[in-house]
């Protein structure tokens, strides 16, 4: 196995990433990072009642960028969006067991992802009720 | 799932019959060659029957101009600060192609910072250097000109002998790292016009921590190591028997089996470059024909190469390198790939192979599928 200090837990996320795809019709759309840096994130949101009831993914990056989309979108599945907004990278790191010091700032961009997602979510939201 | 190893630019294994061969230098030769007993003339003899064996493998005037130092990365440090330093009086300038391992790029920064001109002499999309270039830039002030004798990350063999005419024809001294190439391809210091030329023990299936530098006579330098005077008082410090010994047997191997096992390997890369360009938007890095024997290096559109380097070896126990960002210590791309144009995104989706004794032409098929595999999951992934 290669060892560059990743976590057992970050390669299993590697190898097997959880929500991986697009959503049609998704309510809120997040998009972090920049190729030009070596990692490029996507976010499709469905939410029902305020709470994420469906979440993907699209990653272009390392390892560690790959394993924080999948682990976040693990961790937003079902929560309230607020509760949602909360979550930062560390809390992203440390379901991971922990990231290479290196990766801890570009490589862990799954939580903003996820925040812009969110507020994409409730712009489109508030523009609805606002013309509705 | 057998485990294949494609990284041998990172590390090789050593010979075993090198290991055979010095492993008396740990057990029981072990004496200070700068001991006058006979513990230490043992010792001193295990040097000078290596330095020989080094010597012919680069064609060198007498074997006395061979240095051994602790590796490639001493051997260059010694090679640009020595002769800088020591020509001052002549001139502060010096010269480097864009594409030079960082252990000749770093120490000519550290000059830089002491108030020395350093010129970066640009490579083509193939990574040849701007000979055009190099003739325009290089005045009699530039004191030292370093140029790789092939780039360890796209494969590419420089021009060496018309390269040395210019530097002869305007500056003063042609350093050559033949780290990569020694050993692969045929080096010649005298036929090819060298001042001065690095060599690394392991790069030749020698133990790690022992290299050598060449210093064509008539080459003045200063140490950059002072102590005890060992090695012509150019690098003190007690010698590690083992490893140059193993060194020594090492090039003495290289010499007598390169040709052929060169040609071997040729026929593995080829095979894989054929195979692997195949795959959309997969392209070849570096030059087509003038690349060394064992080089495959690569770039795909979409994705990442440390995600490469993880899925190959977690899933298909494959070995490989990339110049990835995202797998080096400084977080940039390597700055060769950038040197020869890519672009940082693309930069990013680099894969290189080195091949080596272990390898065989049989298992192209499974590395290719392996690489198809891999590229086709990590697109999937990717927003690209």
């Amino acid at each position: 196995m290669a060892d560059i200090g990743y976590s057992k837990k970050v390669l299993e996320h590697f190898m097997n990433p959880k929500n991986v795809g697009r959503i049609e019709n998704a309510d809120g759309y997040g998009k972090v990072g920049n190729p030009v840096c070596g990692d490029l994130m996507e976010m499709y949101i469905k939410v029902k009642d305020d709470i994420i009831t469906d979440i993907k993914f699209k990653t272009f990056g390392c390892g560690s960028a790959i394993a924080t989309s999948s682990m976040a979108t693990e961790m937003a599945k079902g929560m309230h969006i607020d509760e949602a907004l909360k979550l930062t990278r560390n809390d992203v790191a440390t379901e991971l067991e922990g990231l290479p010091p290196a990766k801890m700032h570009c490589s862990n961009l799954a939580a903003d992802a996820l925040h812009a997602a969110i507020k994409d979510y409730k712009k489109k939201k508030g523009e609805t009720e606002n013309g509705g | 799932m057998k485990k294949i190893y494609l990284d041998h630019a990172s590390a090789m294994p050593i010979d075993p019959r090198v290991l055979a061969f010095a492993q008396r230098y740990l057990r029981s030769d072990f004496g200070n060659p700068s001991s006058l007993h006979s513990a230490g003339l043992k010792a001193k003899t295990a040097i000078e029957d290596a330095r020989k064996k080094v010597a012919e493998l680069i064609n060198v005037e007498n074997e006395t101009c061979i240095i051994f130092t602790s590796g490639a990365t001493e051997s260059n440090n010694l090679a640009i600060k020595g002769t800088a330093l020591r020509n001052v009086g002549k001139g502060k300038k010096v010269a480097a192609s864009a594409i030079e391992h960082i252990s000749v790029i770093n120490p000519m920064k550290e000059l830089q910072k002491g108030g020395f001109e350093l010129i970066l002499i640009p490579v083509d999309s193939t990574g040849i250097v701007d000979l055009e270039k190099l003739n325009d830039t290089l005045t009699k002030e530039t004191t030292l000109t370093s140029i790789m004798y092939a780039n360890s990350e796209i494969g590419t063999i420089e021009p060496i002998k018309k390269i040395s005419e210019i530097v002869h024809r305007n500056g003063l001294y042609l350093h050559v790292d033949a780290t990569a190439a020694a050993g692969r391809i045929p080096v010649d210091v005298q036929n090819d016009g060298i001042d001065l030329l690095t060599l690394s023990s392991n790069d030749m299936y020698g133990p790690q921590g022992a290299g050598a530098l060449y210093i064509k006579p008539g080459v003045r330098l200063q140490t950059i190591l002072p102590g005890g005077g060992q090695e012509r008082g150019l690098r003190s410090g007690t010698e590690n028997i083992f490893a140059i010994a193993g060194m020594g047997e090492a090039a003495r191997l290289a010499k007598s089996e390169m040709s052929q096992e060169s040609e071997r390997l040729k026929k593995i890369r080829d095979r894989l470059i054929q195979e692997i360009t195949k795959i959309d938007q997969s392209y070849l890095t570096g030059h087509t024909t003038q690349r060394l024997p064992h080089h495959a290096s690569f770039r795909f559109s979409g994705i990442e190469g440390e995600s490469i380097l993880l899925n190959m070896d977690i899933r298909h126990g494959i070995q490989i390198s990339t110049g990835s960002a995202c797998s080096s210590k400084t977080l940039e791309p390597s700055h060769v790939l950038l040197a020869i144009g890519l672009r940082h995104e693309e930069a990013h989706g680099s894969m290189v192979i080195t091949l080596g004794r272990s390898n065989k032409l049989e298992q192209v098929p499974q590395i290719t599928k392996a690489v198809k595999e891999t590229i086709e999951r990590l697109r999937k992934l990717s927003p690209l």
